[in-house]
């Protein structure tokens, strides 16, 4: 008896069911997806609990009554990046501008899918491939083409099979693979993260049970790098550390260091044993050049220093949800590589077990055809120059606007899709309460969010925040 | 030490081409004592490197060792390697047509091709709980349309990575919030299963459940080590087509454990990974968790796409958590995305949009549930003629447990030594714990499998 019970997501009413049979003529109808009751209870749930969140601890059941064993889980607060497009999405006012969460958007401010992406797509539609389970370390075709767009196809570390590398679940996935391997491995060994870093790295290393301590990084009086303290920090960590570095395009702040300033770095790393730790999200997207930006791993793997090496693909490719990345393990032999692998896939199965196809095959289709991936640089340098010039607009708003002499060139020093605007906590409240200007709580804007035509507006927010809101 | 190049000190600091010069002179070893760099060029090097060395060149992952294979993948990497045409690959757990392919549904290539021709999609960061109408339409698949559960808005549910992935979450987020951290597993179970509850941080017990005189449950034993656990410990409970056995509670034994969970106010945890896949019925196989949500209880359910629309490598499934009250779910599912955003900060798009798109269109939906039947019946079928070629062929035993065991997988009931042996002799590749994939049977090599079973039990012991 071939009957099947369609699931509906439109009914208020419970009994709406459609109750099919295989001979049944009923001619073929889109079920709509409308909001539905669940929604809007959900909504209304989440409003009320927040005023009333308690916490009671856990509770011991030893009977099996009406409480909920889990009454005691308070209500967690909203992610602070993520969090952010949440309030953007719910205000109705025109003038609103997301500047929050680090997705590429077009002038138009819409998102972005590259032409070589669709392309890609395209290809693999027509070539029908099937969706058995990858290997635990992912799609060997993409680890090949990701370690040889990292470090380059005739480098060393790759041409004597020193480096491991495992399909991870993009940037943060690939964190917490690392992660994982240093808690195992490296039992107390402490991660040094810079201040301030992306929001999400203390929460990986925490949930790892990996201890971590903050070197300085930002100086708020220069709205530069605080050279001297980020040495004296890596030199005073306990030998053996690992050293988390942004490869380029530092998040939040934008500021990275010189070619000079790189290599101290890696002299002092060596001295003192550390490991570096690179997490590598916007390679091509700093300054448009993908070799350009691997220019500080590539250096470090030069020194003959073993290192991590965390890339994602959400940024550089828009593949955002498609969740595609690598974590990469640079060994002083073959033979450590191998076992560093074997290890990473013992800590990647029981995660969950195998990473996912689609993005995996995309990348290996773009970065391993020569035309799409000359394609890919093309579109690549407009992404990069759209941020450049919205930059250089913004810097030329403020300048012209404001008339107090302040110096507003951090702008077009920083690189990469944010700008640390130095707008401490009430002023960045400001933005938004009054500009309705959304953005991160740190000061941090995401210069891919804004438009050209939106410069003006944001420059007098950012002007008024700044001189007008202690 | 370092003496060959200059201190790197912040007075009169090196030049750029100093530096790098250094960096060389250090990757080479050049005069320097230490056998560094030459570990690179030489995997056993002679010298063993000075431990006093700023770059001893001992690499800092000295010891870590060599993991052992995969043991159910190392099935495929062993099948690989054999020249034989007469072998046959029964270790993996995915499905292969007659002609011993694997499968792409029909109506997953439709919906595909319908969601990469929208020239309005993006790809876009989906929340961090996932695609919501996917994670309403999974709720609604596995507890029913018209579940009380879901009408009152009692369920926390989030995409997540397949099977694993949510019993990961799940299992992380029991130990952050829930006060027992001990769970029961049947013995066997799926070998994945204690990985992710130990990393979780669970301590993992199990409780009797295979029955190898009979081939069958042991429900007696079943009954006592979960009447003994202690009051409030999770219990991990296959919905259906138990893996590895394929030996499933009737609807009468499945009542009387839910009894005995309800009364020692054990949690349950369901792992559903074949519902339709099992009877062929979405309904039926769903039929446990759904006992144990009727009685008002909270449970676990971790889903996977992976078999029943098999979506495999896409990674597509959900956690569900049935709460007592809609304030409860709501909480619960705000501490969810705290345990994903540090492990992925959200699930892939891809697979969940499949699902998604299958499940809101009637006509693509009624489609699946047609594959999903065929491919159902093509295991069960399978099941049937291996039974009747053993039979046939007048094979010592009780082989009824074929046409009993429900699923993808039979506990076929042979030994370590009878395995090797048909691996041996008949090129067939199994787990050495007796368990094949009936899935990748055909009617053509049935026949060499049953002779393969028949020579295994009358020459080996």
């Amino acid at each position: 008896m071939a009957s099947s019970t369609i699931l509906s997501l439109g009914s208020a009413s419970p009994l709406a069911l459609l109750a099919v049979s295989e001979n049944s003529k009923v001619p073929p109808q889109k079920v709509k997806f409308g909001s539905s009751g669940l929604t809007n209870s959900f909504l209304k749930a989440k409003g009320n609990s927040s005023l009333k969140s308690q916490s009671f601890g856990r509770i011991s059941m030893t009977v099996a009554v009406n409480v909920s064993r889990f009454e005691g889980v308070t209500m967690a607060p909203p992610d602070p990046i993520l969090g952010v497009s949440e309030a953007f999405r719910a205000d109705t006012n025109d003038a609103k501008l997301n500047l929050g969460v680090g997705a590429y958007r077009t002038e138009e401010l819409q998102p972005y899918v590259l032409n070589v992406v669709k392309k890609a797509e395209n290809l693999m539609l027509e070539r029908g491939e099937n969706k058995e389970y990858l290997p635990i370390e992912g799609l060997a075709a993409f680890n090949k083409v990701t370690a040889e767009l990292l470090f380059g196809a005739d480098n060393p570390v790759i041409r004597e099979g020193r480096v491991a590398t495992v399909q991870g679940l993009s940037g943060t996935g690939s964190l917490r693979l690392a992660a994982a391997l240093i808690e195992r491995y490296f039992p107390g060994s402490k991660v040094l993260i810079s201040s301030p870093t992306w929001g999400n790295h203390k929460n990986i290393f925490n949930d790892a049970k990996v201890p971590w301590s903050e070197y300085r990084y930002y100086d708020p009086k220069t709205v530069g790098l605080d050279f001297d303290g980020m040495i004296s920090d890596i030199k005073a960590a306990p030998a053996g550390s690992f050293v988390l570095l942004h490869g380029c395009a530092h998040n939040p702040t934008g500021i990275d260091p010189t070619p000079e300033q790189w290599e101290k770095i890696a002299d002092v790393i060596q001295e003192k044993n550390h490991i570096p730790f690179f997490d590598v999200a916007y390679q091509g997207f700093a300054s448009g050049s993908l070799d350009a930006d691997a220019s500080s791993v590539r250096l470090f793997a030069a020194c003959g220093l073993e290192l991590l090496v965390a890339q994602s693909y959400s940024k550089n490719l828009g593949l955002y949800a498609e969740r595609i990345g690598a974590i990469n393990v640079v060994c002083s032999s073959s033979d450590a590589a191998a076992r560093v692998k074997s290890q990473l896939k013992r800590l990647a199965r029981p995660m969950y077990s195998n990473p996912p196809v689609h993005g995996a095959r995309i990348v290996a289709n773009v970065v391993g055809d020569p035309a799409l991936f000359n394609e890919w640089r093309e579109e690549m340098e407009l992404m990069a120059g759209r941020i450049k010039n919205v930059r250089q607009k913004l810097f030329d708003s403020l300048s012209a606007k404001d008339k107090s002499g302040k110096d507003w060139s951090f702008i077009l020093k920083q690189i990469g899709m944010f700008s640390f605007t130095g707008l401490n906590k009430a002023q960045s409240e400001n933005m938004t309460n009054k500009w309705h200007v959304y953005m991160t709580k740190d000061g941090r804007i995401s210069l891919a969010g804004l438009s050209l035509a939106k410069c003006e507006y944001l420059a007098d927010a950012i002007i008024d925040s700044y001189h007008n809101v202690s | 030490m370092r003496t060959q190049f200059p201190p790197s000190s912040a007075h009169g600091s090196p030049s750029p081409t100093d530096r790098r010069l250094s960096a060389l002179v250090r990757h080479l070893g050049v005069g320097d004592h230490s056998a560094s760099s030459m570990e690179s060029q030489d995997p056993n090097p002679a010298i063993s490197p000075s431990a006093t060395a700023a770059f001893s060149g001992d690499s800092v992952f000295a010891n870590i060792v060599q993991a052992p294979e995969d043991p159910i993948l190392g099935v495929t990497v062993a099948y690989n390697k054999d020249p034989s045409p007469v072998k046959l690959n029964l270790g993996v757990g995915a499905y292969r047509t007659e002609e011993g392919k694997p499968l792409v549904l029909n109506v997953v290539r439709r919906a595909e091709q319908l969601i990469i021709n929208d020239q309005s999609r993006v790809k876009e960061y989906l929340p961090i709980t996932g695609m919501a109408d996917f994670n309403k339409l999974s709720a609604k698949l596995i507890f029913g349309t018209d579940s009380p559960a879901i009408q009152e808005n009692r369920i926390a549910t989030v995409q997540c990575l397949s099977g694993t992935g949510s019993l990961r979450v799940g299992a992380e987020f029991l130990v952050k919030h829930y006060h027992n951290r001990t769970i029961y597993i049947p013995q066997p179970t799926w070998g994945n299963h204690p990985k992710v509850f130990t990393m979780a941080g669970l301590s993992v017990k199990s409780y009797r459940y295979y029955d190898p005189a009979t081939r069958g449950l042991n429900f007696q034993g079943l009954l006592e080590d979960l009447g003994s656990a202690p009051s409030g410990a999770i219990v991990l409970l296959h919905a259906c087509a138990h893996n590895p056995t394929g030996v499933d509670p009737t609807t009468e034994q499945w009542e009387h454990i839910r009894q005995l969970v309800r009364s020692k106010g054990l949690l349950p945890f369901f792992d559903s990974a074949y519902q339709g896949f099992a009877s062929g019925s979405l309904d039926t196989d769903a039929q446990s968790v759904r006992m144990f949500v009727a009685d008002g209880g909270e449970c676990l359910a971790a889903q996977s796409y992976a078999k029943n629309m098999g979506l495999y490598g896409e990674r597509v499934g959900a956690l569900s958590i049935v709460c007592r009250t809609a304030d409860v779910a709501t909480r619960v599912e705000s501490q969810l995305k705290l345990v994903i955003r540090p492990m992925y900060s959200n699930p892939p798009i891809h697979g969940a949009s499949i699902v998604a798109t299958i499940f809101k269109d009637r006509d693509m939906y009624t489609e699946w549930t047609i594959e999903l039947k065929a491919m159902a019946d093509r295991i069960i079928s399978m099941r049937q003629q291996l039974f009747d070629a053993l039979r046939a062929r007048g094979t010592p035993g009780d082989w009824s447990h074929i046409v009993k065991q429900i699923g993808m997988f039979t506990f076929t009931g042979l030994n370590t030594e009878q395995v090797a042996s048909m691996t041996k002799e008949y090129h067939i590749y199994m787990t050495s714990d007796g368990r094949i994939s009936m899935a990748g049977l055909s009617s053509r090599t049935v026949p060499h499998l049953a002779d393969a079973i028949h020579a295994a039990v009358t020459r080996v012991a």
